[in-house]
């Protein structure tokens, strides 16, 4: 048996941070990473890291050390932090090496993202119209949801409620105030049927990875984030993804029900053995739907999950425990490095207020993003 | 009403409006599965003329102005509803939506065609685009 796992973990907070690169922040996580399981950057045999919008991450040998090491570029939208974690994981299986890190980190300005449509393979009369935005993308996606499932706008507010509660426990999270229930109910609409407390913003932090082979991780004494399943996915044939101009009528599974899909045979377990979740909640109605391509639940059942707390830390399948995207903003770069952070707190028991009980022996992490790509990670302990 | 002699459209090639209006999509011509828009450069499709009324699949409201670039809608900003509808035996195709009241909006409900002027500039021409109205 050959295993990979994650010895090392560190953060940026996420949320805005004045006076600080991107760059910077990915340094300060790969500082972080590197303390909590005490080795040095000199120890690391090869990085992955990238981000969306804040530069190269390989410039950062100069401030980390002119080690020579290998260290790989990858730039691969909301997929970039899982793309990341693929590569790094893949080069220990390999055998070739026994130490890596992988990261992540970024650094948007605010508002929503402003993607041109030349880089998206689109028309420039489809941005004129005023089309190209992601956020009527998740709106159109969750009203066809709602109205196929049977889901009222009482579990988006749930969702979101959720979060900024979980969020307020958690160290590295952007909005840490527990907003009540009515006022997200009559928040201002963004688009509707989701209104502002509902979608996350564009935000920066960094997060950074130590992953070692089997033999290293037992050497370190460091065994409690084994790697039971790492996948990314593009999309199917009829699947419904941001910035599209048509659908085909006959409808399809999307980049996650094929990429979950994926990660449960790699990891030989099912969605029934999974004891916590961080799926991407790009807005609330996200969250709703990922539960149920993920496999957690059938579609329709998010409604009475959600009134039932099912989803709550100390529900029986816990989702977003440090308050998700919602809370934390979403850097692109760094956001699925984030989930898997989130998972590797949980399975060592260290997240205190958020810490979900009987400390949980499998995590589950998924992340999506445009044009319609999804990673998936298990951990197990 | 536009005034046709002085109204452009936003692109060519996406719809027409004789002898309605309707979009122009492209068929594969091996698979025969239909698209929109067309990518004139793409030799796999031909140009169709797609189906101008269907119904409503899913949507929105736009509540706040987009970045320009690339928005080139007006400087004043009103809501606007965006959605996809569902052109039967054809595509599901995304466009703007014109003509209802937003809370009158139903998936389901049957939709045309139809062109909208995007912007009026001060000397009276206009650009154009297309927009599914009630039906």
């Amino acid at each position: 048996m050959s295993g990979v796992y994650i010895v090392g973990i560190g953060i940026h907070p996420f949320g805005r941070s004045e006076g600080s690169s991107g760059l910077k922040q990915g340094e300060v996580a790969v500082r972080a990473a590197l303390a909590d399981c005490k080795l040095q950057w000199s120890d690391m045999q090869f990085a992955f890291g990238g981000s969306d919008a804040s530069g190269n991450a390989d410039t950062l040998v100069t401030q980390l050390g002119l080690t020579g090491l290998p260290f790989i570029n990858v730039k691969n939208g909301c997929a970039t932090g899982g793309s990341a974690l693929f590569g790094s994981y893949s080069s220990i299986l390999s055998g070739q090496f026994d130490l890596g890190i992988a990261m992540g980190f970024d650094k948007h300005p605010r508002g929503a993202f402003d993607p041109r449509p030349a880089d998206w393979g689109l028309p420039e009369w489809y941005g004129e119209i005023g089309l190209m935005l992601t956020t009527q993308f998740f709106a159109t996606k969750i009203r066809r949801y709602m109205h196929l499932h049977g889901i009222t706008s009482e579990s988006l507010v749930r969702v979101a409620h959720k979060a900024f509660r979980n969020g307020a426990h958690a160290g590295h999270a952007w909005r840490r105030t527990p907003v009540d229930l009515e006022t997200i109910r009559n928040a201002p609409m963004v688009s509707d049927p989701l209104n502002k407390f509902m979608f996350c913003s564009p935000a920066e932090g960094g997060v950074a990875l130590v992953l070692a082979s089997e033999r290293k991780a037992s050497e370190l004494g460091r065994t409690q984030a084994r790697i039971a399943a790492v996948t990314t996915r593009t999309r199917p044939p009829g699947s419904f993804e941001v910035f599209a101009p048509c659908l085909d009528i006959v409808r399809g599974p999307s980049a996650t029900s094929i990429a979950s899909r994926a990660a449960y045979d790699m990891a030989g377990i099912g969605p029934e053995d999974i004891d916590v979740a961080q799926v991407q909640d790009t807005e609330s109605g996200a969250e709703i739907m990922h539960m149920a391509e993920n496999g957690f639940c059938a579609d329709g059942e998010q409604e009475a999950w959600l009134a039932e707390g099912r989803t709550e830390i100390n529900g029986p399948l816990p989702i977003n425990t440090d308050g998700g995207c919602l809370a934390c903003g979403e850097p692109i770069g760094a956001s699925g490095l984030r989930q898997v952070y989130e998972n590797v707190v949980q399975l060592r028991g260290a997240g205190g207020a958020r810490q979900v009980p009987n400390t949980p022996k499998t995590a589950y992490s998924h992340v999506y993003g445009a044009p319609g790509v999804s990673a998936v990670v298990i951990l197990e302990r | 009403m536009l005034d046709r002699m002085r109204s452009q459209p936003i692109a060519p090639q996406v719809f027409e409006t004789e002898p309605v209006p309707h979009l122009i999509g492209g068929r594969h011509r091996q698979t025969g599965r239909i698209v929109f828009p067309l990518d004139a450069n793409d030799e796999q499709f031909q140009a169709c003329a797609l189906p101008s009324a269907g119904t409503l699949w899913s949507y929105t409201i736009q509540r706040f102005r987009p970045k320009s670039p690339p928005y080139a809608g007006p400087e004043s900003f009103e809501p606007f509803a965006v959605g996809y509808v569902e052109l039967p035996d054809a595509v599901i195709v995304e466009g703007r939506l014109t003509g209802v009241a937003f809370d009158q909006l139903r998936i389901g409900m049957p939709m045309r065609l139809t062109v909208i002027a995007l912007r009026t500039d001060p000397d009276g021409s206009s650009v154009t685009t297309y927009a599914f109205r009630p039906a």
